[in-house]
């Protein structure tokens, strides 16, 4: 089999990156996602919300999806779905398997990795204690009620307070179950504001900043769980412990891109973003690997992934149309109080302008965004505040970039 | 009628399961009885998973004698089964001259017991065996007979062959009363279950006291100590290719760093003195096998720590193995205190007790159709491209991938499912195919494993548990 691009991953990333590559020109095109329907994530995604930025109106998330694979129908876009893919080498030979075809092999002049992420799990976090029965991952938690119809538990303690523990959060009570806790290891959270008000504030559930948990207690399943204040390094301090007696703990402590095809393709990653390092059209180290969406850094809102994803179609378009393999690169680097910055790489002769994805480190007050090349300031502008769980962004414009020599810095300055 | 048998191994660990093993190659109704809900669950569920070479028993120790038996025996043994072996070698290092003293002791006493291809090297030497060691390191003895093993995939093997050559398992049967009479025991479990036996083959680690007790032999002396590991990722599975342990002190064994036949590095473990079967992790314990290890090692990736864990080791008063007809009663054979070497020896005790005491109480007559070849359980990654795609056009379930991160079908799931000894739980499903065993631990694939198993055990999804009764994964439907 061969074709020009394949999309790994039919979520919101790989299904808005069909579409607009399709519509730039490419249609010798497939997209493979391992689930049974295209929508990725979103499927289990039943709370409303996704869309207020795109579509200007709150859609749930398989709306949201359904808006794209509508879209993906009316072009008879092939999808093999049931599909996993098993391994992508440098040279964009693609190794997959499924029921059908069993192990079979496709080669593609392009390819977009757009796999998502997964959620970092309970393991990695060496807490102490057993290991029963009813202990999940918030997403896992989120697929047994709004997928299969099922209660994971009936009293909830919840760990990390990134959006999927708080949706959870609302989830669980609405379903009629206790949520007694959500904690925090941060002295913030993670999560969109929007949700801490509507999901915890709304239901009076206490959230616990600077908590996390230091003992799971239970033998065949979870009987209770013991959180601890910690210091300043986020080690717990002795004497701070509150005991809940619960039957389920559900652990939101991060997203993680998942990115092992990527690392067997020989693509560089990024440690901050534990994606891919891209340029500004998301190509990543290896000629013609493009990645969008989650697989490349964790967004907060699916419309960004959307609009990345499509700026990635496009740009695929472009690389097999018209090649162009000598580039004039700047780097772009993570200045004060950053932690990570998207893309990585710039074409100083870039036709288009250039979107600047980037987090802060902390939630600051009145703080400068500001852009510099060598000691050229190429942007500057005041934030009301910024937060770790909003992503921040910058448009530089091609005037901006003409003429630059040195490495571009995003810095938050106080 | 059908519950009388000749012989019965109480626990379903490691022992019980080559014991079983070696039972069912001769004419002789055997049956294996194990309290949990899977076999494996004890001793045998987390342990180092080291095939010891031999020097560290005392000479002239039961210990000693096993292990250097079961090392020689392993190779082949796991052939025959399919599981998954590698003959890694194993290195104590050394810190300081003292340890490297202590280290000469250790090559004597390997000598004494046996131990070929033991060897003394220097700082260079271990540099370039294992370069992610700490460069304060400066001399090892290198054990090239050391491998490694997974202990639950022995032992299951090992009883999956016994039941194909057809021994019995009783799953959930937990014996809590027996009654001797003149031919043998008739042994009844909490269920109201029994079944009568001749003989019974007491391998019930940590239980065997007790065990032992309730089949009139109360000399038996059982403590239990709990070990706690750190599971480091399959991505960091090339930071070490031996077994590296620390120079034994006063102060106690020390922890290891090894690679795992799965491809993991696995660290640990601590050994605390514990009262019952409790396998929490514990801050202490993991912050020490964190410190100890980076004295190892000073770049070791924990950032890539998957999972904890502890188990339970069994040992006996006398600081050896138990491996004995009991004094008190007759017919009752006692093979406990099997800390380590345990799992090494296991091969070696099996033929052993079989051959030494089973061999007293019945004519042994080999069978006729015995095959001692049993399928890996993951025959299926083995095949070629081809020979997968043949498996799939007649069974498409094996073209069905339901856990990501270790890529297992919905296929290898229902064979365990339906194979010897049959899965009947999310933790036994993963145990014999790794499905949940990666960096997600199940997040992705637990749900529809779940599924998976309700449909093949026809029970209702809400009944599926993770290890047996009590822990149910799910709670009710939702509103």
């Amino acid at each position: 089999m061969n074709y020009d691009l394949v999309i790994i991953g039919g979520g919101p990333a790989g299904l808005a990156a069909a579409v607009s590559a399709f519509d730039a020109g490419v249609k010798n095109l497939l997209i493979i996602e391992r689930e049974k329907r295209l929508g990725g994530i979103l499927n289990q995604c039943i709370h409303n919300g996704f869309g207020l930025t795109r579509f200007k109106e709150s859609l749930t998330g398989p709306e949201y999806a359904y808006r794209f694979i509508k879209q993906v129908k009316q072009r008879n876009i092939p999808v093999f779905t049931d599909t996993t893919v098993l391994s992508l080498t440098p040279e964009k030979q693609i190794t997959a398997i499924n029921s059908q075809n069993g192990v079979f092999t496709i080669n593609a002049k392009a390819v977009i990795l757009a796999m998502g992420a997964r959620e970092r799990a309970k393991g990695a976090l060496n807490i102490p204690g057993s290991r029963p029965a009813g202990i999940y991952s918030a997403g896992t938690a989120q697929k047994y009620v709004n997928v299969m119809g099922y209660m994971p538990g009936k009293e909830i303690v919840i760990l990390g307070s990134g959006d999927i523990g708080l949706i959870m959060a609302r989830r669980m009570t609405l379903e009629g179950a206790k949520v007694k806790a959500v904690c925090e290891i941060m002295p913030y959270s993670s999560g969109l504001k929007r949700n801490i008000e509507q999901c915890l504030n709304d239901f009076n559930i206490p959230l616990y900043l600077s908590h996390t948990i230091t003992k799971i207690e239970g033998k065949d399943r979870v009987t209770g769980v013991e959180i601890s204040k910690v210091d300043e390094n986020r080690l717990p301090i002795a004497g701070t412990e509150i005991h809940f007696d619960c039957d389920t703990i559900l652990f939101s402590v991060g997203l993680i891109p998942e990115n092992e095809l990527t690392k067997g393709a020989g693509v560089l990653l990024a440690p901050d973003t534990k994606g891919a390092v891209v340029n500004e059209n998301r190509q990543t180290s290896v000629q013609g690997i493009f990645a969008c969406g989650n697989v490349l850094h964790v967004h907060d809102l699916v419309d960004f992934v959307s609009e990345e994803a499509e700026l990635t179609g496009r740009a695929v378009y472009e690389y097999l149309t018209n090649d162009k393999t000598v580039r004039d690169n700047i780097n772009v680097q993570k200045g004060a109080n950053v932690s990570y910055v998207i893309p990585q790489m710039i074409d100083k002769n870039t036709k288009n302008n250039v979107k600047l994805f980037f987090r802060v480190k902390k939630e600051m007050k009145n703080p400068t965004v500001k852009i510099v090349s060598g000691g050229k300031v190429v942007y500057e502008r005041k934030k009301k505040s910024v937060a770790p769980g909003e992503m921040e962004n910058v448009i530089l414009k091609v005037d901006n970039l003409k003429g630059l020599e040195q490495e571009i810095v995003v810095r938050v300055e106080d | 009628m059908k519950n009388i048998y000749d012989v019965a191994v109480i626990g379903g660990g490691v022992i019980g399961g080559t014991i079983l093993r070696e039972l069912s190659k001769y004419q002789l109704n055997c049956v294996l009885l194990e309290k949990g809900s899977d076999v494996s669950l004890g001793q045998s569920r987390a342990n180092s998973g080291i095939v010891h070479a031999g020097f560290d028993a005392m000479p002239n120790t039961l210990k000693a004698k096993f292990n250097v038996l079961g090392n020689k025996m392993m190779k082949d043994y796991v052939k025959d089964l399919g599981v998954k072996y590698q003959n890694n070698g194993s290195l104590v290092i050394a810190f300081n001259e003292r340890e490297m003293q202590t280290l000469e002791e250790l090559l004597e006493r390997g000598k004494k017991n046996g131990v070929d291809g033991l060897e003394i090297i220097g700082k260079a030497k271990l540099n370039e065996l294992e370069p992610n060691i700490s460069k304060n390191a400066i001399g090892a003895l290198w054990a090239k007979t050391g491998g490694i093993v997974c202990p639950y995939e022995l032992t299951i093997a090992s009883i999956g062959n016994a039941m194909d050559n057809g021994a019995s398992l009783l799953l959930d049967f937990n014996v809590i009363r027996a009654d001797k009479g003149d031919f043998g025991f008739n042994l009844y479990s909490q269920a109201g279950e029994s079944v009568f036996a001749s003989v019974v083959i007491n391998c019930a680690g940590l239980g065997s006291g007790e065990i032992a007790k309730l089949l009139g032999d109360e000399s038996l002396k059982i403590g239990a100590r709990k070990g706690e590991y750190i599971l480091l990722d399959r991505e960091s599975g090339d930071f070490a290719s031996h077994t590296i342990f620390t120079t034994p002190t006063e102060k106690g064994k020390g922890i290891l760093i090894s690679n795992t036949v799965d491809g993991n590095i696995i660290l640990g473990p601590t050994a605390e003195q514990i009262l019952d079967d409790n396998t929490d992790t514990t801050l202490d314990g993991l912050n020490s096998i964190i410190n100890q290890a980076k004295l190892m090692s000073e770049n070791l990736p924990l950032y890539n720590t998957i999972t904890s864990f502890a188990g339970v080791r069994a040992y006996s008063s006398s600081g050896d193995f138990v491996i004995q007809e009991s004094c008190s009663v007759s017919g009752l054979i006692n093979v406990a205190g099997i800390e380590s070497p345990g799992l090494t020896s296991a091969p070696a005790i099996a033929k052993f007790v079989v051959e030494e005491f089973v061999a007293k109480k019945f004519e042994l007559v080999k069978k006729q159709n015995f095959n001692g070849k049993r399928i890996a359980d993951n025959w299926f990654k083995n095949l070629s491209i081809e020979e997968k795609n043949s498996v799939i056009t007649k069974d498409k379930a094996y073209g069905n991938i339901i856990c990501r991160c270790e890529q297992v079908t919905e296929g290898e799931i229902v064979h365990a499912i339906k194979g010897n000894p049959p899965a009947r739980t999310i933790d036994a499903v993963k145990r014999r195919t790794r499905a949940g065993m990666g960096r997600c631990q199940s997040g992705f694939c637990q749900s529809r494993v779940a599924e998976i198993l309700a449909r093949e055990l026809e029970i209702d999804i809400l009944e599926v548990t993770k290890s047996g009764q009590g822990s149910e994964i799910l709670m009710g439907r939702t509103k």
